[in-house]
């Protein structure tokens, strides 16, 4: 028998629906597995870390690696599936710009685990335990990976070939980049977006779309909205145009506002960026003339109230993606290394 | 840091006011701290959130942008939606813990020479007492 190319998917700080959707391929993992030697997927094989060690680098033909970069686990694994595989996909938006788990970057990790550990109402803790790299025990010695002050997107750290986006990548979308490999069609440049359009969610979605003047802002249980109309226009923050397609469309179409899982579009450096342009410039203004410049901000001011977290509303799965990547360290008041 | 620490300032200045203001207080001699890195734009319309963004992620201890007075915008109602993305940006920033000084929106006409040195003479020394904005490492280690 032909040796097959080899495929790993690897997860890191992520939540398993990556995994998931490759397994939502359903009966075409018969295909994948008749193309592909599957060598390695904590969640779904046997095969440990050793096993890759052991393989000759650059032996695995692609491997897809999910989750954001959060410990030194997460990093030791990007350098070793970098060294090992031909093609490197960052895949997934934890892996593309840092996921959910990147909006831990609004503060920084020494802060998350006194909050977690040690502030928590509900903790009994009155020796103050947190996770360390090494505690002695009895028997010996325990080891933790250590984490990073800040989450990271995969490029950040490795060089990355291609990206797959969304939270998870619609497995449709899967698909059409694993055949394309299968037939050998030639990939495009590396550094593209794969499986994925190249402009918003808007140009998928089928609301329709006028004049937008808002003047109120309404979080999604506050308002029942009118199922033709766009979102934004009927002041639901959907964040669909600061978004890639490629996923058709599917929140809006279920009366949920996008909330930016595909990460930024082709031209668009900085998603939330993006996006408070966008919104900034759709305040009805009409009433707002011939008022003192201090009331007409003020007056702009009461309509952004209603927005309870920008990083979680603009940056939901993008913060470390973003061109200011995290906090800075003076907010948070301290060098993580204070703190152990 | 105070008395050390020279800021850099990234101005984006309206051509049709803000600009000329400038150009007037030059003209007349005013003096006014050389921190301000002034970038014509035709209009504050023409600001883009991720201008703004990608001075402070290259570095730009501060942003200033000025405009027409409202209703003095030379394309209509650019300077409302400028400030519009101005305020809400404010509150993006803060959240990243850059203070609001850093980043400061006014209306200055090209008559307005005076205040124009003044407001550059402001955000200076406020950002001077703030200190420069400490980005972190990527890949920095926290334990
Ligand atoms: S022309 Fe000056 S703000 Fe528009």
């Amino acid at each position: 028998m032909a040796t097959k190319p080899k495929l790993s998917v690897y997860w890191a700080a992520s939540c398993g629906g990556c995994e998931i959707a490759v397994a939502n391929l359903h009966e075409r993992l018969l295909d994948v597995e008749a193309a592909f030697d599957f060598v390695f997927c904590p969640c779904l094989l046997d095969t440990k870390k050793q096993d890759v060690e052991a393989m000759a680098d650059g032996s695995i033909a692609v491997t897809l690696f999910n989750g954001a970069i959060r410990t030194e686990e997460n990093l030791e694994m990007a350098r070793l599936l970098r060294r090992k595989s031909q093609v490197l996909i960052a895949f997934g938006a934890c892996a593309a710009q840092g996921g959910i788990p990147g909006l831990s970057n609004v503060s920084t990790a020494a802060d998350h685990l006194r909050t977690i550990y040690l502030q928590g109402p509900t903790l009994d803790n009155p020796e103050g335990t947190i996770p360390r790299r090494q505690t002695v025990v009895d028997e010996g010695v325990l080891a933790l990976p250590g984490l990073l002050d800040q989450v990271s997107p995969l490029a950040d750290v490795v060089e990355v070939d291609y990206t797959i986006p969304g939270c998870p990548p619609e497995s449709h979308q899967i698909w059409a980049v694993v055949d394309a490999v299968i037939r050998g069609v030639a990939l495009p440049p590396p550094g593209s977006v794969l499986g994925a359009g190249a402009s918003t969610v808007c140009d998928e979605c089928p609301r329709t779309r006028g004049d937008k003047r808002i003047d109120q802002l309404r979080r999604t249980w506050e308002i029942d909205p009118d199922p033709d109309r766009c979102l934004l226009e009927q002041g639901v923050v959907c964040v669909g145009l600061a978004t890639r397609g490629g996923c058709g469309a599917l929140c809006p179409q279920v009366q949920a506002p996008c909330i930016g899982c595909y990460g930024p579009p082709e031209g668009v450096t900085d998603q939330g960026g993006k996006m408070v342009s966008a919104l900034g410039s759709m305040i009805d203004i009409e009433p707002l003339k011939g008022l003192p410049e201090a009331e007409i901000v003020a007056r702009i001011d009461a309509i952004f109230d209603a927005i309870p977290d920008y990083a979680g509303c603009f940056y939901k799965f993008g913060l470390p993606g973003s061109s200011l990547k995290a906090a800075v360290a003076a907010r948070v008041g301290v060098s993580a290394q204070d703190d152990q | 840091m105070t008395g050390t620490f020279e800021p850099t300032i990234v101005g984006f200045l309206c051509n049709w006011c803000s600009y000329a203001g400038a150009d007037k207080a030059g003209a007349a001699g005013m003096p006014y701290p050389p921190n301000l890195r002034t970038i014509r734009v035709m209009c504050t319309g023409r600001i883009d959130a991720q201008f703004v963004l990608k001075a402070f992620a290259e570095g730009a201890d501060g942003v200033l942008i000025l405009g027409c007075h409202p209703g003095d915008c030379h394309y209509k109602e650019q300077n409302y939606r400028a400030l519009g993305r101005h305020r809400l940006l404010l509150r993006v920033l803060e959240q990243h813990g850059i203070e609001r000084q850093r980043c400061r929106f006014d209306f200055v006409s090209a008559a307005e020479a005076a205040e124009f040195a003044a407001v550059v003479g402001e955000m200076t020394a406020d950002i001077r007492q703030l200190g420069p904005v400490n980005l972190r490492a990527v890949g920095a280690d926290a334990q």
